[in-house]
């Protein structure tokens, strides 16, 4: 496998937008730290930043990536290697390359500026995303041959979860306020990735006070080892179900 | 093997046993399934259903098998931004074990061109790249699709002097081709397919007596158009 990670690592490196992509991170987490407040007060802020950017970088140049690499991938095709192989060399050297962009671009500043445990969230939760949302870039380009279909399956997932998804919970919210929710907001939160990354990472912030009777039931539950490795497993499942479906239809598909 | 391309039937069992020492051509109308029999064989192409045997052993949902199969796509497409050296070096590294042989890359003056991006190369060149990548590994089976397509006469006299010699060897050398003369040149064989199934497949020696033809082309016309007498 490390054979074609290698060849697949260094195609990402020779395209220089990996370059440019720590580099705008760097510049975006060194900004919202000079910009004046607490340690805490900038990691909200970048907080909120990460968690639109990093998913539409992600899935776009997931997406893109494997189109690219389709030729690549088809002279790999007739050669002795197992198909599953080929896929997961591909989607580990690009979640691999995303991450190690955001750990050098929001990893290093957030070392500098508020190390601890909330910082420490804010990165995890970045790697995580990453590895998911190239996970559903991959989906969505094994779903279809279509260059512009799949990038537009791409946007609308992006859409969905960094937009729409919050939408439709406020309204749930809204239309059901009589009810108690909170946990049905909990099952919410966990199906969504983004949402239960801001929420991890809020509740180290001690800004859960806000939040009410959710938020409170949210810090009793996040707040214990327990939560936080409950948390994490509902990521993990948030990687292996599109990572572990769309290798499937890869290894079935006529190239 | 049955293969269907949503209602597109490819492949309407074809069934064929194929021996080694022997140049195989694979003959038929555009459309009639030989790009896509060979891609199966490779495992590019998953059959719907049927099987394919290499030795006697399924090959179905292996891999290690194409390790004694050289491939020669009809259109060869490689990563635009890799240059030749690192494509060679890249197949050379995944079939580390294998010996190697790279008499095409001389004969086709590939080092000088080493440096080369895929992405500017001709279409030609490409093909030259593909030859010298199928026969680099001494695979025991060749699949050749097309090959001289979009070659210059001087390096197509190349590779079919080089099929021929490996053919010395005891290789079993399948070719899909268009154009008779070249298949009368290096083939033993003929293998038609139509629509998906085996028209007939006869020895080229075969086939001209039945039709007492003395070329090829006629006789395959012959037979294509009075229908195939067993």
């Amino acid at each position: 496998m490390n054979k074609i990670i290698k060849y697949v690592l260094y195609d990402i490196v020779r395209n220089k937008i990996i370059v440019a992509y720590t580099l705008f991170l760097l510049l975006l987490s060194i900004g919202v730290f000079n910009l004046g407040g607490s340690p805490d007060k900038g990691l909200l802020s970048l907080l909120n930043l990460v968690l639109l950017t990093v998913p539409l970088i992600s899935i776009v140049f997931g997406t893109t990536h494997f189109y690219n690499s389709y030729e690549f991938m088809e002279l790999l095709v007739s050669q002795p290697i197992r198909r599953s192989k080929i896929f997961m060399s591909e989607y580990l050297g690009v979640a691999l390359s995303l991450s190690a962009a955001f750990m050098i671009g929001v990893g290093i500043p957030v070392l500098l500026f508020a190390p601890g445990a909330t910082g420490l969230y804010l990165v995890l939760t970045g790697v995580f995303i990453t590895f998911i949302f190239v996970a559903l870039a991959f989906l969505a380009s094994v779903i279809t041959r279509d260059k512009a279909k799949g990038i537009g399956i791409a946007l609308l997932l992006w859409f969905y979860f960094a937009l729409i998804y919050d939408g439709i919970v406020l309204f749930i919210l809204y239309s059901f306020g009589d009810y108690p929710l909170e946990y049905a907001t909990l099952a919410l939160t966990a199906l969504n990735p983004v949402d239960l990354g801001r929420v991890m990472v809020l509740l180290n912030l001690d800004v859960s006070a806000m939040m009410g009777y959710t938020g409170a039931l949210y810090k009793s539950i996040f707040g214990s080892l327990w939560g936080i490795g409950l948390a994490f497993a509902v990521m993990v499942l948030w990687v292996l179900v599109p990572v572990l479906v769309s290798r499937r239809v890869f290894k079935r598909r006529d190239m | 093997m049955y293969k269907s391309y949503g209602k597109l039937q490819v492949l309407r069992g074809v069934s064929v046993e194929l021996d080694k020492g022997k140049v195989i051509s694979i003959i038929g109308p555009n459309g009639s399934g030989k790009t896509t029999m060979s891609k199966c064989i490779l495992g590019m192409v998953l059959p719907d259903s049927g099987d394919i045997r290499f030795n006697g052993e399924s090959v179905l949902k292996k891999y290690a098998y194409r390790s004694q199969i050289g491939y020669m796509p009809q259109i060869g497409k490689y990563p635009e931004n890799m240059k030749i050296r690192q494509v060679i070096e890249m197949i050379r590294d995944i079939r580390k074990d294998a010996a190697v042989d790279d008499e095409l890359i001389g004969l086709y003056r590939l080092e000088e061109m080493y440096e080369k991006r895929m992405g500017a190369l001709s279409g030609g060149t490409k093909q030259k790249v593909s030859a010298a990548l199928a026969f680099m590994f001494e695979p025991q089976v060749l699949i050749l699709d097309e090959p001289t397509a979009g070659l210059d006469p001087f390096a197509a006299e190349i590779l079919k002097g080089k099929i021929l010699k490996e053919k010395k060897k005891g290789k079993l050398i399948l070719i899909t081709s268009h154009v008779m003369s070249e298949i009368e040149e290096v083939a033993d064989e003929v293998l038609c397919l139509v629509d998906g199934s085996v028209m007939f497949y006869e020895t080229i020696s075969d086939l001209k007596a039945q039709t007492q033809e003395t070329r090829l082309s006629r006789a395959v016309a012959k037979i294509m158009n009075e229908g195939y007498k067993p």
